[in-house]
């Protein structure tokens, strides 16, 4: 039969693999679920124009300050923004403990895929709609008086994947340890998400606040991240804040992966 | 193809430790199709996961397609196909996206995915599914789109924990004609284990029996039901014939024993060749003037070598 692969021919194949290749194949295959799924696409475009439409209303009562809507929306902006991808990438686990508990997680482990293609692939999945959403947020809120600069919002996005990498890749590492019982995976999902959310700065300043709350947040990398993304939207390359959130982002995915490997590696199914 | 040593696993679930593989020596080679028998718990997917790099040993080697699990797991898994015992395809995807995908993670183009995707789809009998969700297909079904992905590849070696449980008899047999044709034409090396007796009995030509994580007969079918249970043959005769019929079965075969029946008592003795040995006995018997009131002849099945070996009967738990 000519539709018949001959063996050798495919081990050729099989020896030209990247990395890379692999992280594409992950990632196409989570993103199928979104693509095959248009409900849920359309939702996720509809979910951060309906955050915006009542933080709008609200932010517009605050800036009676004299500093004008426009400002405190550069203000609250990159807060959401990193706040969305906080809440998508740190579900990642989620989606991956149903594919250990059906057995699909198992059949994928036996492919030759590279082991940190399985968590960079799927955390990058989680951020694709991510970006779409904050370019949404950013270019609806413009005629509100947001100052656009799409340079440095391309770098602040970036800075963002590489953090989400990071988060979901930890995200993942929770999965599978808490695999026995999915409430367990929520509830140190959710004690860890909010504190994590609040000592950045992200909703609301933490100057005012006590003195342990502001220690806190110095050793909360998020805060770095928020600070950078406050600094890239209002179109600043040249601040140390950048910086800070670039190493901030680097040392999250780095020690993000590298739990995550050795969990995938090491763990039993 | 296979080599291992000594390969044992012990899994920690709360204090308590389970040996669920205690040593376990085997050799497969090139081409063979070798059957995993034992009854649940014994160890049949552990050793499995085992050889497919999924799994550490606790202690032991194995070798698989010239590679050591534990020193090569990537190295094992681009040589090998692995059809797990649970449900392989996504259940959130499309039938036809899990098997480019699947294609696609074994560095397959997307030509040759798209060809071996149709082609598994007409023999495992999924023509028209291409676009359902997995999710929504019955268990069998399910169950030989598990194979499907398992096959993409068309590896070298291939291991399935239980294919075709889940199956109805038309699409098991569609299997096995698949697993059979990927043999012929390609010398496929396959190890599977299974719950059905007959399938091991009728396909595979090697059995292993596993038991309590332990290998304890190793053989062909024909051989193990030969040497472990062997044919046995009934004959049922009256009161008055009973000392003459015992003289007769004495010297036809061995392992008499007596049971009373309706038409009188029943003697069962065990020879080598049961149809052959039939007609003989029935022939003594009635040269000698002996009414034979009823004949059966028993052939062992794998159970009855389960049972001989270890005392209990597979099919108790294992068809559960
Ligand atoms: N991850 C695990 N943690 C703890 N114990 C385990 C684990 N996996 C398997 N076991 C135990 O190891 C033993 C062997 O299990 P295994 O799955 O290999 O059996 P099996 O022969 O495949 O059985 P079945 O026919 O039911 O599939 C069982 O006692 C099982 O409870
Ligand atoms: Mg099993």
């Amino acid at each position: 039969m000519s539709t018949i692969l001959d063996s050798a021919a495919t081990s050729a194949r099989i020896a030209h693999r990247s990395v890379l290749g692999d992280i594409k194949a992950v990632w196409t295959r989570e993103t199928l679920t979104i693509l095959r799924d248009p409900f849920s696409l359309v939702f996720s475009l509809i979910q951060p124009l309906v955050f915006l439409g009542l933080f709008a209303p609200l932010l517009a009562g605050v800036a009676d300050d004299g500093l004008g809507f426009g400002s405190t929306l550069q203000f609250f902006l990159p807060g959401v923004v990193v706040m969305i991808t906080m809440f998508g990438t740190s579900m990642t686990g989620a989606n991956l403990q149903f594919e250990i508990m059906t057995g699909a997680f198992e059949r994928i482990l036996a492919t030759p895929l590279a082991r940190q293609a399985l968590l960079i692939g799927r955390a990058l999945k989680e951020l694709t709609p991510l970006v779409v959403q904050a370019l949404i947020i950013t270019l609806v809120a413009v005629p509100f008086g947001f100052d656009l600069h799409p340079a440095h919002i391309v770098v602040g996005l970036l800075i963002l994947g590489v953090f989400g990498v990071g988060v979901g890749a930890l995200s993942y590492a929770l999965a599978i340890a808490t695999r026995k019982n999915e409430w367990a995976f929520w509830a140190v999902q959710q004690s860890l998400l909010f504190p994590l959310l609040i000592l950045s700065g992200m909703m609301l300043p933490l100057e005012t606040g006590p003195d342990w709350m502001q220690a806190l947040s110095k050793v909360n990398p998020l805060t770095y991240i928020v600070d950078a993304e406050r600094v890239l939207f209002a179109g600043t390359f040249d601040d140390s804040a950048v910086v800070y959130g670039i190493v901030a982002a680097m040392v999250t995915c780095a020690a993000g992966l590298w739990v995550g490997v050795r969990t995938v590696t090491k763990s039993i199914l | 193809m296979i080599h291992t040593q000594q390969l044992t696993r012990t899994f920690e679930s709360g204090k308590e430790t389970v040996e669920a593989v205690r040593g376990i020596d085997l050799d497969v080679a090139e081409g063979e199709l070798v059957a995993f028998l034992g009854p649940n718990g014994a160890g049949k997917s552990t050793t499995l996961r085992m050889l497919t790099s999924l799994l550490p040993p606790t202690s032991g080697t194995a070798t698989v397609a010239g590679v050591d699990v534990t020193a090569d797991p990537a190295g094992v898994r681009s040589r090998i196909g692995y059809i797990g015992q649970k449900d392989g395809a996504g259940h959130n995807y499309r039938v036809w996206d899990e098997l480019l995908m699947q294609g696609r993670f074994y560095g397959l183009d997307k030509q040759r995915a798209t060809a071996r995707a149709d082609e598994l789809l007409g023999t495992l009998d999924l023509e028209g599914m291409k676009m359902r969700k997995v999710s929504t297909l019955s268990g069998g079904q399910k169950r030989r789109l598990d194979i499907a992905l398992g096959l993409i590849h068309e590896p070298a070696l291939l291991f399935l924990d239980e294919p075709s449980t889940g199956m109805d008899p038309q699409n098991r047999a569609n299997l096995w004609d698949h697993i059979l044709r990927l043999r012929e034409e390609f010398g496929t090396t396959i190890v599977l284990t299974t719950h059905y007796l007959e399938e091991a009995d009728t396909m595979a030509e090697r059995v292993v029996v596993i038991d309590h994580g332990r290998i304890i007969a190793d053989d062909t079918a024909q051989s193990l039901k030969a040497e472990q249970a062997g044919d046995r043959i009934t004959v049922t005769v009256g009161a008055d014939d009973l000392p003459t019929a015992r003289e007769v079965v004495a010297q036809a075969g061995t392992e008499v024993q007596e049971v009373s029946a309706d038409g009188g008592t029943a003697i069962s003795f065990r020879v080598d060749a049961g149809p052959v040995a039939l007609p003989r006995v029935l022939h003594t018997l009635g040269d000698k003037g002996v009414a034979v009131n009823a004949a059966t002849l028993k052939q062992p099945t794998l159970d009855d070598v389960f049972l001989n070996l270890t005392g209990r009967s597979l099919r108790e738990g294992a068809e559960a």
